[in-house]
């Protein structure tokens, strides 16, 4: 076990593959000699040598096109993005091929392949920097989609990712690489360092896919959240002072419903909590299964609490990032049973 | 129709031939790794070697730049030829006859910054101390921008400097109704029109006076007013568009041209190609400038495929004239843009130009580029600087003089001080006022929707 920023957490998982599996390939824009521009692949390319750690051309299209053929050919490719904002030319390389090859091909040829990107706000980031597209990939048949809110589950989820024989999206809350975040700016940074979820074991770590965890325990409410949102429900719930369950489900495709349903049955309140959009953002596939599923357990409406269904603003992000007290109010209203119409 | 062909040739091929030596070829790997197989061994199938002689093992080309922080910088890869060697060609002569200006450098100031050769001539005494004065307000502006920065009075910011001959060059030649497709290295296309800077800086400071509300980061900035298209920050994004406003102005039968700007990194990205093939056929009246700064933050230009052509003659594929052109040489740069306006102008279609020379500074305020590039390289840059080049030029000619120029620095200084003074009453990030809360709903749709109505009154505030 050692203290790890989730930067630290995401490159030992790299390594760890790395080193066991020659297979192991990593390329994408500044990832090579500089490492990445928040440093999740520093040190790699020294350690594994140029031909399986190495900087791209600006094309995302192209570093996912590679990604898939190299996947095909028997490599275990790791391409980065360098922010999920500049993802969409690759869009076409995800959707029409990687994530469809297995099933056209009828297992002929497949694409093992992880493609890491950080995403979220809370950085100053403007549009071009800020988005939360995972919906746009939980929509894809074909596809897993992973968010990890901390050093230990992301090098758990990197390695099974890595290790998994179809393609995965990876999405870094980047507001969480140094350290937790629960929406309170104006506050002090927190450091990883001194956080339980920090405190990562050594060696191949694995945590499996579509399994949720539970990081709160309760019975009047139930919280879904993943990425940042974690963090910002941990805090809501505490603030609050009540006894709330908060399921951080870290992989959203393929979902841990048996955790969701498990969770809404013994407390019979929801709330789901994203960063993104709100308007078919992934809140309305968990809000429609958390309503089949228990229905009969229901006491009140589910809410979402999300962002707003605008560009990402960058001189009013923190009205527009979902922060504890919009998140307390949701959680308030869902315990009194009352209704506020966001759409 | 094509993959239908595919489909039929795969009928009688032999793509599994030799698929089993793969598996266990691979399977061998697998123990090793100790990474569990799934039952699907597709992946893992390779086809075995059709000759038996042995062959050197294949082996992956990985560009580097030849020198790495702690090095002595060297450009030995970016020969220079002469001033004045380029030719200079007639504006109508077809892509296939200027292939050599690709490869060469079209120079006019020479290493004493003397004026010499072919390309010298279209450009006035009065153009030069125009353009001296604004490099010399864009690089006072980008100082104190970048100040400002560090004080956290913005949340980030781009300088451009060494590029300032480009930007600024290229406007000159531009006409009003022109539209520029910039990137966010060229603060010249605006401060060469006299746009106000205050107006800059309260978009830097995304504060209560900010034309853009806001909403975009810091030198994103948009004018119709004075033809320069909305930043959007993506790459290459905006290449391809500067093309179909082009092909609107021919479509409409009007004399307007387009400027589109790209830096070398991102002439990777596929909408480059879209924009040279869209160029190609439909030959609207595009300037397609490619800025080749020599980095594209950590990655040299190696990575963008520099190594095998140049950026000048991606061109010739499409049959798109191009020149290559010393950046920091403003008489070179006006000349050049001339000679592609005058083109455009004429319904002669489309100019790649990839202008010469080297990022100065940091990629942004978030870079450090100790990290992977020698500190001292700036200096060994064979191209010199732009304003001290075009400085030495006027004053060589007895149109400008050493006092002149400190004036014109001190008195610029005190205009950019003064405007971020008077910026800061209108709010910084940092301390605001800043924009209304409530304006991030606004301008999504022509009209709001009830959602979005529905939002903003949840959100409350100002």
């Amino acid at each position: 076990m050692a203290m790890m920023s989730m930067v630290e957490a995401i490159r030992d998982a790299i390594d760890t593959a790395m080193e066991a599996d020659e297979r192991v390939v990593v390329f994408g824009e500044d990832v090579g000699y500089f490492g990445g521009v928040f440093r999740c692949t520093q040190g790699l390319q020294k350690k594994y040598g140029k031909s399986r750690v190495f900087d791209t051309p600006i094309n995302e299209s192209g570093i996912i096109g590679v990604a898939i053929g190299m996947a095909a050919y028997g490599l275990r490719p790791i391409a980065e993005i360098q922010f999920a904002d500049y993802v969409y030319p690759g869009y076409d390389q995800i959707v029409s091929e990687a994530a469809r090859l297995r099933h056209r091909s009828a297992g002929d040829f497949t694409a093992p392949l992880v493609i890491r990107m950080p995403c979220g706000g809370g950085i100053h980031g403007g549009q071009t920097h800020s988005q939360s597209p995972e919906a746009l990939f939980t929509h894809v048949a074909g596809l897993k989609v992973v968010m990890p809110s901390n050093p230990i589950d992301a090098k758990g989820l990197l390695t099974a990712a890595i290790e998994d024989p179809d393609p995965v999206i990876f999405f870094e809350p980047k507001r969480l690489y140094n350290g937790p975040f629960d929406g309170h700016h104006n506050r002090p940074l927190k450091s990883w360092k001194d956080h339980p979820l920090g405190d990562v074991p050594a060696g191949r770590h694995h945590t499996p896919l579509g399994k949720a965890s539970l990081l709160s325990e309760g019975d009047e409410v139930t919280v879904l959240a993943y990425g940042t949102l974690v963090h910002v429900a941990l805090a809501a719930v505490t603030e609050l002072g009540i006894h709330a369950d908060v399921l951080d489900l870290r992989t959203l495709l393929p979902l841990d419903l048996s955790a969701i349903r498990q969770s809404v049955e013994k407390t019979g309140r929801c709330v789901i909590a994203h960063e993104a959009t709100f308007t078919s953002g992934f809140g309305a596939e968990l809000a429609a299964l958390v309503q089949a599923e228990c229905f009969y357990s229901l006491e009140a409406p589910i809410e979402r609490i999300t962002g707003w269904d605008t560009p990402y603003p960058h001189a009013q992000e923190w009205h527009y990032f979902p922060g504890p007290k919009r998140l307390k109010a949701g959680i308030r209203r869902v315990l009194d049973g009352t209704i506020e119409r966001v759409s | 129709m094509g993959i239908f062909r595919v489909l039929k040739v795969n009928q009688h091929g032999s793509r599994r031939e030799g698929g089993r030596q793969g598996v266990l070829l691979f399977a061998t790997v697998s123990a090793v790794s100790g990474i569990g197989m799934n039952s699907d061994h597709a992946n893992d199938t390779v086809p075995s070697p059709r000759h038996l002689e042995p062959r050197s093992a294949l082996e992956l080309h990985v560009p580097e730049p030849l020198v790495r922080p702690g090095g002595k910088p060297d450009f030995s890869h970016v020969p220079i030829p002469p001033a004045g060697d380029a030719r200079r060609p007639a504006e109508d002569a077809p892509a296939c006859d200027i292939h050599d200006l690709a490869r060469t450098v079209v120079r006019v100031l020479d290493e004493n910054d003397r004026a010499v050769g072919p390309w010298y001539g279209d450009t006035g005494i009065d153009t030069c101390l125009k353009g001296l004065h604004a490099m010399m307000k864009v690089r006072a502006f980008d100082d104190r921008m970048l100040l400002a920065q560090r004080q956290g009075k913005c949340s980030f910011y781009i300088q451009c400097k060494g590029e300032e001959a480009i930007a600024v060059g290229q406007r000159l030649v531009l006409e009003p109704g022109d539209m520029c497709f910039p990137t966010y290295r060229q603060p010249g296309l605006l401060i060469a029109q006299d746009f106000p800077i205050l107006d800059l800086m309260c978009q830097v400071f995304s504060n209560s006076k900010d034309a853009l509300h806001g909403r975009q980061l810091p030198v994103l900035y948009s004018s119709k007013a004075y033809g320069f298209f909305s930043l959007s920050g993506n790459l290459g994004t905006q290449f391809v568009q500067a093309v179909g406003w082009a092909m609107a102005s021919a479509i409409q039968g009007n004399d307007r041209i387009a400027s589109a700007w790209i830096g070398e990194g991102s002439t990777a990205e596929s909408d480059f190609h879209s924009a040279l093939v869209f160029a190609s056929v439909y030959r609207p009246p595009v300037i397609l400038n490619v800025v080749n700064n020599q980095w594209a933050i950590s990655s040299f230009q190696g990575v963008s495929g520099g190594e095998s052509a140049t950026y000048a003659e991606r061109a010739h594929g499409y049959g798109i004239p191009s020149l290559r052109v010393d950046g920091n040489d403003f008489l070179a740069v006006h000349a050049a843009s001339r000679w592609a306006e005058r083109r455009a102008r004429a319904n002669l279609g489309p100019t790649l130009i990839e202008w010469l020379t080297y990022r100065v500074g940091p990629h942004s305020t978030s870079d450090d580029p100790s990290q992977y590039r020698p500190k001292e390289e700036n200096e060994a840059w064979p191209l010199g600087h732009p304003i001290e080049r075009l400085k030495n030029y006027l004053t060589g000619g007895g149109h400008w003089s050493e006092e002149q120029h400190e004036q014109t620095r001190a008195d610029l200084e005190h205009e950019v001080r003064e405007s971020a003074r008077e910026a800061e009453t209108y709010g910084t990030l940092d301390s605001g006022p800043m924009p209304r809360v409530s304006d991030m709903f606004e301008g999504v749709y022509a009209d709001m929707p009830d959602h979005l109505k529905r939002q903003r009154a949840l959100l409350g505030g100002g």
